[in-house]
Formats: C-alpha cells, structure tokens, sequence
C-alpha cells in the first residue's frame, strides 16, 4: 500500500544538508582531528542513502546524475596520481609536498598534497558504497 | 564562577540522566508499542539531548573548547528523534500491530481504509 509519507521525505530533504556538511567538515578536519577520506565517504554514502530511503532509486539517480563506477575511477586515479607524481620529479614513491599560501578570505593556509590523496580515497569510498546498495536495491 | 558552572553542567547532565531512566522504565512498564514509542522517542531524545548540552558547556566553561559539533548533534537529534518514532509507530500500525486493549480512540483506521479504497487493494 502507497502511504501518505511527507513528514519522512521533508525531515530527509532538511537532514541530508546536516549530514552532508558534517561528512564536508570531517573530511576536511582529518589532518588534525579525527575524521578523513574514509569516514567523510560513508557519511556523505550514509546522505544518499537517506534520500534513496525516503524516496525512491529512481528520484534520487535523477537528482544526483552521478555514475558511481566512473567516481571510484576518478578517485583511484586522483590517488594514483598524487602518489605517482613524486616519482616524477625524482623523490620516492609517495612523497608528499606542503607550502604555505596566502588565500583571500581563508588568510595563511598550509596546503598538504595529502589532502588530494584523501579526495580520491573520498571518491572511492562513496563510490563504492553506493554502487553496492545501488546494485542491491534495485529490484530487477 | 567555576561552581556555577559545575552546578550548570551537573544539573544537565543529571536532568538528561533522569529522562533516559524514565525512558528505560517506560519501556518495561508501558502496555503496548505505541505506548512505549511515545516514551522512547520524547524521553530518550530530551534525556539525550540535556546530556550533550551539559558536555558542551563543560568544554566551554571548563576547557575553554567551543564545539559546534555538539549543537548540531543537539539540533540533529532534536529533528530526527521524533521523527524516528513517528515512523517507527506508522509502520507498525500499518503491518497489523494492536493497539492496548484500552484504547478508546483510532484516527489512523479510518483513513487507512479510505487510501486503500482510494488505491483499490482488497
């Protein structure tokens, strides 16, 4: 029986923002405080699956046009390729490089190489995670 | 201004502490699903809720710690507590849980029947 569910979808489309500037700010906050890539993955996947539960697979693929397999693509390359570049320049695999930059609104910030390899571990994990529950939910 | 601090944070702490024991209570002693649904949801989430305000405002008076994070799990818990009851006790009522023998009133019956006429099962 299709039921009247608007408190459901209305309490998704409010708290899915919470979720998802907190899966933001763990993400960015994983150099100096606990959180990173992978925690900051599964809340932003843990988002998307709050929506896919209050509406359905299909509103959601088309509200996030988003193909997961090419993102987990993307985020090993991004990975890949932070950690590849190093090689380049003739220091070891995996070497990491940092400055200082002075930024307009943001002031004096270190910026960290690491934090690329975190994007594409970012990438991977919410990939992955929703091309699970995707290929799980999907009743055909 | 350490003490009445203390006596802020313990009276939260302690009023949150409170509520979850009636929750737990509530729980055992309440007839039926709905019944206890209403206790779990409202009382957990204010016991929940004066918990994390009291541990918010030991980091910032005591540690000298603001932590936003803290309100937003306060302002979370807040929007999703009853609405997770709320669900919880639709979706009960519609796979056929009973209500107490007692009950004397049931707005929900009648309009499910009307959606399932509207929608034609049965």
């Amino acid at each position: 029986m299709k039921t009247n569910d608007v408190i459901m979808q209305f309490t998704a489309k409010l708290v899915f923002f919470i979720i998802f500037f907190f899966a933001v700010h763990l993400f960015f906050a994983g150099h100096y405080t606990p959180g990173g890539g992978f925690v900051g993955g599964l809340v932003t996947a843990s988002a998307i699956v709050l929506l896919i539960i209050a509406f359905d697979l299909k509103t959601v693929q088309t509200i996030l046009p988003i193909n997961y397999i090419n993102m987990v693509a993307i985020g090993l390359i991004l990975a890949l390729g932070t950690a590849a570049f190093s090689m380049f320049t003739g220091k070891p695999f995996f070497t990491h490089y940092y400055d200082y930059f002075n930024l307009p609104i943001l002031g004096k910030t270190s910026l960290h190489t690491a934090a690329l390899f975190d994007l594409g571990v970012y990438l991977v994990v919410v990939g992955v995670t929703m091309t699970i529950i995707q290929t799980i939910g999907e009743d055909e | 201004m350490t003490i009445l601090a203390n006596i802020l944070i313990i009276f939260f702490i302690s009023l949150g502490v409170l509520f979850l024991v009636v929750a737990a209570i509530g729980l055992f002693r309440l007839p039926d699903l709905y019944t206890r649904a209403h206790a779990a949801s409202k009382s957990a989430t204010l016991g929940v809720m004066s918990i994390l305000l009291g541990v918010f405002f030991h980091f910032w008076l005591m540690e000298n710690h603001f932590n936003p994070t803290i309100l937003l799990g306060v302002l979370f818990l807040f929007i999703t507590g009853p609405v997770g009851g709320h669900i919880m006790s639709r979706s009960s009522y519609i796979a056929g849980v009973k209500p107490w023998a007692g009950t004397v009133r049931d707005d929900l019956k009648p309009e499910i029947e009307r959606m399932k006429k509207e929608q034609n099962i049965k």
